[in-house]
């Protein structure tokens, strides 16, 4: 079984967020990335424990620079066969989906795995994009994944309940929580690492759809006020004319 | 369920110095260290019990011997790979980067630089992955900071195969739970010689020590031998004198550098993230001077450290670190972090006496590690002697 995995970064979850050249640029400084989550947790290593259990290859793929590096290696340290990295900016989730989809259509995956949401952007676009540039049924927010020949049960969380679904491979499939429990590498994955294949590839001719014209932060969280319970006149007050709610 | 909270310090930007791989290497060991041991550490060692469960589990992420060669079942890593495990390790808690650094440093280098080509193979590959435990033999109940006049000895057996240990070691890291010791004794001709002696020999005990008040999650004890008969051919065959086991010790110092470092940045995170919680007269106490000058002062000396640390890791990976500047290594982390811990716990006031919070069993821990592996004193003359030229030993 050949398994595709879509990687990609996210600020550490520490991270103080904040923007830059007129909050039209996320400020990279200082920023330690992390393999996004939902790939590395889930998607991943649900696609190694089906390598173990059927045999097969797992590639990972990003689009990005140079500054990817680092997180492909940990990928690797956890165990993806080999790499592809599609040297361009990612700029947005439709330049990135037909990147991968150019790329994956001609190598004949049974499987491509990702992760539900990019924890920074969490827009959960990427997944079903691909699948749509590659004309493959797609499954979102899967939690349980197994394969029997050419066929995979996925379980989603629905409201109030769950959906079993089964699909012919090849299909995209987004995975979350539940898939997988995180694998943290070894020193031998670490090694191995070093000579893992990464290819990479210059970007397929292709239209960026969207555009960041402005970033802006949450309201700062304010503090609370005190109202001694003998002035409920005050309060009615500033419920009224303050905060508004009556 | 406790959670660790604890965040890098990197005031200089120091990462810049590491490679990728290295930054992989410290993360996948905190990442562990955070899931495996935090929840549990405090628990054993209020109970003085030694972790066993995980000595495998340091094996298996390849904490043990992280710089022999991969054939010998290593790492095949660089120093500062090894440097950063051993910070990652104490950074929880100093008695598990003993374990290792034991392991490590003290068992696995002194079978592969002065083992033979059997040894190597018999003993190294379950060392490292930790089926096997370890542990190393030098100080003795009369002689510590002297080792050269220890009195455990071998002598010819007389049967062509055998010689015959005598003698006692005490407060060994690990010998409770050992299958493997590496032993100093003197041979017949007065000479230091290495000797491995393995659990079962007939007349070979490993008694252990108890009321630690320090190191409660690593097992300390003694090992006694009493006409215990053991093949020559353990006998480490390409070392004699101490250079032997101040070869072993030079590794694990330098390794204890780091890791102290690690325990100081645990007790600045937790001081800090304290000072800015914890409201007195109305402010957060990290608010006050005298709390900025405690926290201020930290992480200055504890960059510092970090920086002196990493050059000695470049210079360890060029194969040019001294034994002395290993020594002014050891001696400033430990002392650095010995004080932090101490002002750190003065920070949390009465929380810093509780097992709550990581400080108190920090700061009591790193009075073993002050006294091990050459106490303050003893670095402090071996400096002494490197730059005047003068022994003050004889
Ligand atoms: C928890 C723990 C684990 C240990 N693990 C191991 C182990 O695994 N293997 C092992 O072999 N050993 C181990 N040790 C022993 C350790 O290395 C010794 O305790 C240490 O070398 C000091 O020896 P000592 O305790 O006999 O003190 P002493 O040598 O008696 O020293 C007592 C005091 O005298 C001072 N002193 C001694 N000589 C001089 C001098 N010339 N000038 C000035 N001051 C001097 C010392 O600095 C110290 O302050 C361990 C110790 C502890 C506490």
């Amino acid at each position: 079984m050949k398994i595709l995995v879509c990687i990609s970064k996210a600020p550490d979850t520490t991270t103080k967020i904040s923007f830059v050249n007129n909050n039209t640029e996320f400020n990279n400084d200082k920023v330690t990335w992390i393999i996004n989550p939902y790939d590395e947790w889930y998607a991943l290593v649900r696609a190694l424990e089906l390598k173990e259990a059927n045999g097969g290859t797992v590639t990972i793929i990003s689009v990005g620079g140079t500054d990817y590096e680092a997180i492909l290696r940990k990928a690797f340290a956890i165990g993806a066969d080999d790499g592809v990295r599609i040297d361009a900016n990612p700029t947005d989730a439709y330049f990135v989906a037909n990147q991968i989809a150019t790329y994956a259509k001609t190598q004949g995956y049974d499987l491509v795995l990702c992760g539900k949401e990019t924890i920074d952007y969490n827009s959960s676009q990427v997944g079903g994009m691909i699948a749509a540039l590659m004309d493959l049924p797609y499954i979102s927010l899967a939690t349980k994944l197994d394969v029997a020949g050419n066929e995979a049960t996925v379980e989603c969380e629905i409201e109030g309940g769950k959906e079993i679904c089964s699909v012919k491979l090849p299909a995209v499939i987004s995975c979350q929580k539940g898939m997988a429990e995180a694998r943290i590498p070894n020193m031998k994955g670490i090694m191995a690492a070093r000579t893992k294949p990464l290819q990479v590839l210059p970007a397929a001719a292709s239209e960026v759809l969207t555009e960041i014209v402005k970033y802006e932060l949450p309201a700062e969280k304010t503090g609370c006020k005190f109202i001694s319970p003998d002035n409920v006149e005050e309060l009615v007050r500033l419920l009224h004319e303050e905060a508004k709610v009556i | 369920m406790y959670t660790d909270k604890f965040e890098y310090h990197d005031y200089y930007l120091m990462d810049e110095l590491l490679t990728d791989e290295h930054k992989l290497i410290r993360d996948s060991v905190r990442q562990w260290v955070k899931k495996e041991v935090s929840p549990i550490i405090e628990d054993y060692a209020q109970r003085a019990e030694f972790p066993v469960h995980l000595v495998k589990q340091l094996g298996e992420i390849g904490c043990f011997g992280p710089t022999i060669p991969t054939e010998y079942g290593g790492g095949g890593l660089d120093q500062i790979s090894y440097g950063l495990m051993m910070m990652e390790l104490e950074r929880c808690d100093s008695g598990l980067r003993s374990t290792a650094s034991v392991q490590g440093s003290l068992v696995m280098y002194p079978i592969y630089t002065y083992g033979s080509e059997e040894q190597r193979r018999k003993y190294l590959p379950k060392l490292a992955s930790g089926e096997w435990l370890g542990c190393f033999g030098l100080t003795e109940p009369s002689h510590g900071s002297d080792p050269g006049s220890m009195i455990t000895n071998i002598k010819d057996a007389g049967d062509g195969k055998n010689v015959i240990l005598n003698g006692a070691k005490m407060w060994i890291s690990n010998a409770p739970f050992a299958q493997v010791a590496v032993v100093w004794a003197k041979n017949e001709a007065g000479k230091i010689q290495g000797i491995i002696v393995e659990r079962g020999m007939e007349g070979f005990t490993t008694p252990t020590t108890h009321g630690k008040w320090s190191l409660r999650a690593s097992a300390t004890g003694e090992l006694v031998f009493d006409n215990v008969k053991v093949p020559k051919e353990n006998i480490l065959p390409n070392v004699q004198g101490l250079k032997g086991p101040l070869g072993c010790l030079s590794s694990a110092r330098y390794g204890i550098a780091w890791g102290a470092l690690g325990a100081a940045l645990d007790c600045y995170d937790t001081a800090l993230r304290y000072s800015k919680e914890r409201i007195q007269f109305g402010k957060p106490i990290g608010q006050f001077q005298l709390t900025q000058k405690k926290l201020a002062e930290m992480i200055t000396e504890i960059t510092k450290a970090q920086l002196l640390t990493w050059r000695l890791g470049v210079l360890k990976n060029e194969g040019r670190a001294t034994a002395a500047q290993i020594s002014m290594a050891k001696r400033n982390n430990v002392n650095m972090a010995i004080q932090i811990a101490r002002e750190g716990r003065q920070i949390l006031g009465g929380m810093g006496i509780t097992g709550e919070y990581s400080m108190m069993r920090h700061s009591m821990n790193l009075e073993s590690v002050i006294t091990y592996e050459g106490t303050h004193d003893i670095h402090l003359l071996i400096t002494g002697q490197d730059v005047t030229g003068l022994n003050a030993f004889k």
